[in-house]
């Protein structure tokens, strides 16, 4: 008897957002404020962290969200 | 179905020299039932028939109907005729004509072990492109076949199927793959017959000795998409093609495949 075919399941996308970096925290952990308003805590992305890139407040910047949690988010992307 | 992205299926089962000896001589009960009904077929039988007749021969080897019983399905074996692809349950209203063409699926449980082989089949005479249907589609299990070693990989069997299949015409059913089998009919691996090109999971699966799958390409005349029917078993080409099915339970070993529903 054949099977049907089963694939695992993903689960939902991450949600990527365009912020403002409004606080520095320690342990490159940052307050942003996120285009429609809402504020999160978000990480640096090691990608970005092995370029030895700095962010500052006033820098825009991409989040990576979850949409398990949104007040935590990881830093994807510096804009110029 | 499993949750969360680590948990992969559960670990694929390797049988040994003991146990493979005893899943063959499964595979002879089926292979016997497999030749005798094979001979039965002929236009103005009603698969139900067709199906009394294979549960009797299984029994009367020694072993007993696997499918009945399985998951709710009523019978011991699933007949397709022509655009049912799998999993048809026979019927007293479903009467073969000439020029049908028809498609036998049937499990068998022996001592605790599992064979699992299907053939198509012509009825009476039919036309050439049916022949060539079921030609293909034997052709693409002897293919798979070949496949069957140690180190090759699943993706190296869905190859096989594919390439054959697709050079001459014909697509290959994707909904429905073949399987792991041994104590439980269906075991992990899952074994496609096509390449996803995602290459999603299971292709990488080596394989190893002791393993033993059921290997069941399906091949439709048209496209590959299947439909399921009302009566939540029976599974149809989407677009009315016929199609047809050749499944052999093997075991791989170190060089190469044995075959356990052989004649």
């Amino acid at each position: 008897m054949a099977k049907k075919q089963t694939t695992q399941k993903k689960g939902p996308k991450m949600i990527r957002v365009l912020g403002t970096v409004s606080e520095k925290l320690p342990d490159a952990v940052f307050k942003v404020e996120l285009e429609n308003g809402h504020e999160l805590l978000a990480h640096v992305c090691g990608k970005i962290r092995m370029k030895y890139i700095r962010i500052m407040p006033g820098d825009k910047v991409t989040v990576e969200i979850s949409p398990y949690d949104l007040t935590r988010g990881r830093i994807v992307w510096l804009h110029k | 179905m499993m949750s969360g992205p680590r948990v992969r299926g559960t670990r694929i089962t390797t049988k040994s020299h003991e146990q493979l000896e005893l899943m063959r001589r499964s595979g002879r009960i089926h292979a016997a039932a497999v030749a005798r009904l094979r001979e039965a077929v002929e236009p103005g039988i009603s698969t139900a028939e067709l199906d009394r007749i294979a549960e009797a021969l299984i029994r009367e080897a020694g072993g007993e109907p696997s499918f009945k019983g399985y998951q709710g399905f009523p019978a011991t074996i699933c007949s397709q005729v022509n655009d049912v692809v799998v999993h048809g349950i026979p019927s007293e209203d479903e009467v073969l004509e000439e020029g049908d063409i028809f498609g036998a699926d049937l499990g068998v449980i022996w001592q605790g072990w599992h064979s699992d082989g299907a053939f198509t089949v012509g009825v009476g005479e039919i036309d050439e492109e049916s022949a060539r249907l079921i030609r293909v589609t034997r052709g693409s299990l002897d293919r798979a076949l070949e496949q069957v070693a140690s180190g090759n990989t699943i993706r190296d069997i869905a190859r096989a199927v594919q390439t054959h299949v697709e050079a001459a015409g014909f697509s290959v059913v994707r909904a429905l793959v073949g399987h792991g089998i041994g104590s439980r009919m269906h075991e992990p691996p899952q074994v496609p017959n096509f390449v996803d090109k995602q290459g999603r999971g299971v292709y990488d699966t080596i394989l190893a000795p002791g393993m033993t799958l059921a290997i069941e390409p399906m091949v439709n005349a048209g496209g590959h998409e299947v439909v399921q029917d009302a009566d939540g078993w029976k599974v149809r080409t989407r677009d009315g093609s016929r199609s047809a099915h050749f499944e052999h339970t093997v075991a791989v070993t170190e060089d190469g495949c044995w075959i356990l529903t052989a004649p």
